[in-house]
């Protein structure tokens, strides 16, 4: 009976949510502290420096000081949708991890599938934002949540359209695979052959994790704080952490169709992959700090004017030029 | 923990339930304010919105009302110089100026001409870290944080150097009818001489940096579009004004201290929208420079105040006077009408942002949530001035 229900897969799949949630954790921490410093120095001053070492200890700060605030209700909400948000836009983050190469030999679960399953995964964070602006009883959370799903259904497309080019490139939907096709050289990256495919997905990505100048649901300046405006304590903390979780997915996932995953020049390995994905995610913070945010109709324009047909022609001239070579 | 308040007892305030009459089903009345971060301070906006776009308007003032006015009646003169600096404290010196002017001209009193040249420097210095704390904030507005930093890099120098002299860095209360309080010593003069090749250094930065960005182009142009008809009917001032292509400035209009004698251009844009606004703005922070380079060079040794100046007891002759000034925002008037006593009979306070408020109700009907953020913005308003 224990050998069925305890077979290898399903130790391995208990053993990979734990490692990938200390994964999201300690990388959560990392990334705190690696945007309040960026954010300092590019705004001039020296950011964090008062906890530990250069405010080394700052996150750990940070993170107690979430955990330690009250949970705090308002009156009206309804309950279940208001708790549930938070949970559900942080918990299916870490499915997205699963099929995710790191190396070799670091993958969680290895399968055919794993493009399809972090696409589809993708989509259910829009409804924890869904969830937090219709649950919160508030007008700010409820155009933030209108605006969060006009976006993310907008952005979809074309990022699924951008991934799809280089799943035709290197035929097949496993990223194991797409990185073996890779080669260890700059030039040998799905970036040189895809480098329409790669702006498309980024600027997607971006938009997805509503992070600057994308970041219209929870546009502080317009909307007080979008859809998590009425949340406090660790349940902003999560919706928090699952904006650090789906910018460290989205980066891992550039890092491996793209970038050539754990492969470099010398001593392939997870290192590779890391200083990769933090290259991509120094970017994204970069650019946070430096552009205003666009406004809603010119941020659907972007996506169906420009990005929508750029991704549709690249994806057609790949399929044929997959199909004649 | 859950706080039962009971719903059926909240039914909005007197001007929500003003309001809210009329109004057809589908729409969303929303509170903009009083506790709002692009509201800049406490002032308060009623929309009506269908999704995002904005039906009505309606702004809600006195969230911040300190009875300025009535205040005057009840002091002297003299007493009554602090609270310029707290009406509009970005560009308190404007303020200072409109004020003192005014009993100048109720009284009859002369000012020494190292006086006048000090105070064009302290006030276009001022206008400086006014139009700098606006830039960095307007793009808060628009989503960028960075600028700001900036913004108030430059504003900090400004502010020590006035600092130096006024002994207080934000709410100046440093003119005095018949001059000013302290004398300019010779290390402020050299503080404002390095000053100025360092700001020149850096607007060009700025300019590279965020005015030809293509997403603040966008948020800006054709946002707000302000036909010059529009600002005549509401009495529209200042760089609202001249970002709708009117050249038009007090220090011209109707010249006041020694503006007449230096040279200066007065920019304006023809485009009408919030990026005229932002440019003439811009524009202003290097004629302010040269302003400032001139008045430098040409200032004479003297007195800083006129002997026999007005005393705390002081009385004016009975009268009535008025006297403007150009502010970063726009056209600062004081009206001051004296029955003989110590204390003013009646001080009337015209203040900028009041009538440039007033034109957003108009403006903001059938625009986006953002661009109404933006336009809000690009009006530069300080809430103190516009409650008094």
């Amino acid at each position: 009976m224990l050998k069925i229900i305890f077979t290898e897969d399903f130790i391995r799949i208990i053993l990979a949510a734990v490692s990938v949630m200390a994964f999201v954790g300690a990388n959560g921490l990392v990334l705190v502290y690696m945007e309040r410093k960026l954010a300092g120095h590019i705004q001039r001053r020296p950011g964090p420096y008062e906890v530990g070492w250069h405010g080394l200890l700052q996150p750990f700060a940070d993170a107690g000081k979430l955990v330690g605030k009250q949970l705090f209700m308002p009156d009206g909400v309804d309950a279940l949708l208001y708790w549930l948000a938070p949970l559900v836009s942080f918990l299916w983050v870490l499915v997205l991890f699963i099929p995710i190469p790191f190396s070799p030999s670091l993958t969680a679960y290895d399968m055919d599938l794993g493009l399809v399953l972090i696409l589809a995964f993708a989509g259910i964070n829009l409804l924890a934002l869904c969830m937090a602006g219709w649950g919160s009883n508030n007008k700010w959370s409820l155009l933030g949540a209108a605006r969060a799903v006009a976006q993310s259904v907008a952005y979809e497309i074309p990022l699924l359209l951008a991934v799809l080019a280089v799943a035709f490139a290197s035929g097949s939907l496993n990223l194991s695979t797409v990185v073996q096709y890779q080669g260890g050289w700059p030039w040998q990256w799905n970036v040189i052959t895809q480098p329409l495919a790669f702006v498309v997905y980024f600027i997607c990505a971006v938009a997805e994790t509503n992070r600057a100048p994308f970041d219209l649901p929870e546009a502080e300046s317009e909307l007080t704080a979008g859809f998590h405006t009425e949340y406090s304590g660790m349940a902003f903390g999560l919706f928090f952490l699952a904006e650090y979780a789906k910018m460290i997915v989205v980066c891992a996932l550039a890092t491996a169709l793209f970038l050539g995953g754990w492969k470099g020049p010398l001593f392939s390995g997870v290192w590779w992959f890391l200083a990769k994905m933090y290259l991509l995610l120094f970017v994204m913070i970069w650019i946070r700090w430096t552009y205003p945010r666009v406004r809603f109709d010119q941020l659907l324009n972007i996506n169906w004017k420009w990005l929508l047909p750029i991704s549709l022609a690249n994806l057609m001239a790949t399929a044929l030029f997959v199909k004649i070579f | 923990m859950h706080y039962d308040l009971n719903r059926e007892q909240i039914s909005g305030d007197v001007y929500t339930n003003r309001f809210a009459q009329g109004q057809s089903e589908d729409t969303l009345i929303l509170n903009m304010g009083p506790q709002h971060p692009s509201t800049h301070g406490v002032l308060r906006v009623i929309l009506e919105l269908d999704g995002e776009y904005i039906l009505r308007a309606e702004p809600v003032l006195g969230y911040l009302h300190r009875m300025h006015e009535a205040m005057a009646e009840n002091r002297t003169y003299l007493q009554y110089m602090p609270n310029m600096g707290r009406v509009d404290y970005v560009h308190a010196l404007g303020w200072n100026w409109a004020y003192v002017g005014a009993v100048e001209r109720l009284g009859g009193i002369e000012v020494p001409r190292r006086a006048e040249f000090i105070r064009v420097i302290t006030c276009e210095l001022n206008r400086i870290a006014s139009h700098l704390l606006w830039w960095g904030t307007y793009l808060l507005d628009l989503g960028a944080f960075t600028p700001i930093m900036y913004a108030f890099e430059d504003r900090e120098r400004i502010l020590d150097i006035l600092q130096s002299v006024s002994g207080s860095r934000l709410t100046y209360s440093f003119f005095r009818p018949g001059g000013v309080a302290f004398d300019l010593t010779d290390d402020f003069l050299a503080e404002v001489r390095s000053f100025i090749p360092h700001l020149r250094k850096r607007l060009p930065m700025y300019r590279v940096l965020v005015t030809d960005n293509i997403i603040l182009r966008h948020r800006c142009e054709k946002v707000g579009e302000l036909p010059l008809e529009m600002c005549r009917r509401y009495g529209a001032t200042g760089p609202v004004l001249r970002g709708s292509g009117l050249v038009h400035d007090v220090r011209r209009a109707e010249p006041y201290g020694v503006y007449p004698e230096l040279a200066f251009e007065i920019p304006s844009e023809a485009t009408c929208d919030a990026m005229g606004r932002y440019l003439v703005r811009m524009a202003e922070l290097e004629q302010c420079l040269n302003i400032l380079e001139q008045a430098l060079a040409e200032i004479p040794a003297g007195e800083h105040l006129v002997k026999g100046a007005p005393k705390p007891r002081w009385k004016a002759p009975a009268g009535e006077t008025y006297f403007a000034t150009e502010g970063a925002r726009g056209k600062i008037g004081v009206h001051l009408v004296s029955d003989g006593s110590a204390t003013p009979y009646r001080c009337k306070l015209r203040s900028p942002s009041f009538s440039n408020l007033s034109l957003f109700a108009e403006l903001a009907s059938g625009i986006l949530l953002s661009d109404a953020v933006s336009i809000l913005g690009s009006l530069d308003l300080v809430i103190p001035e516009i409650d008094r």
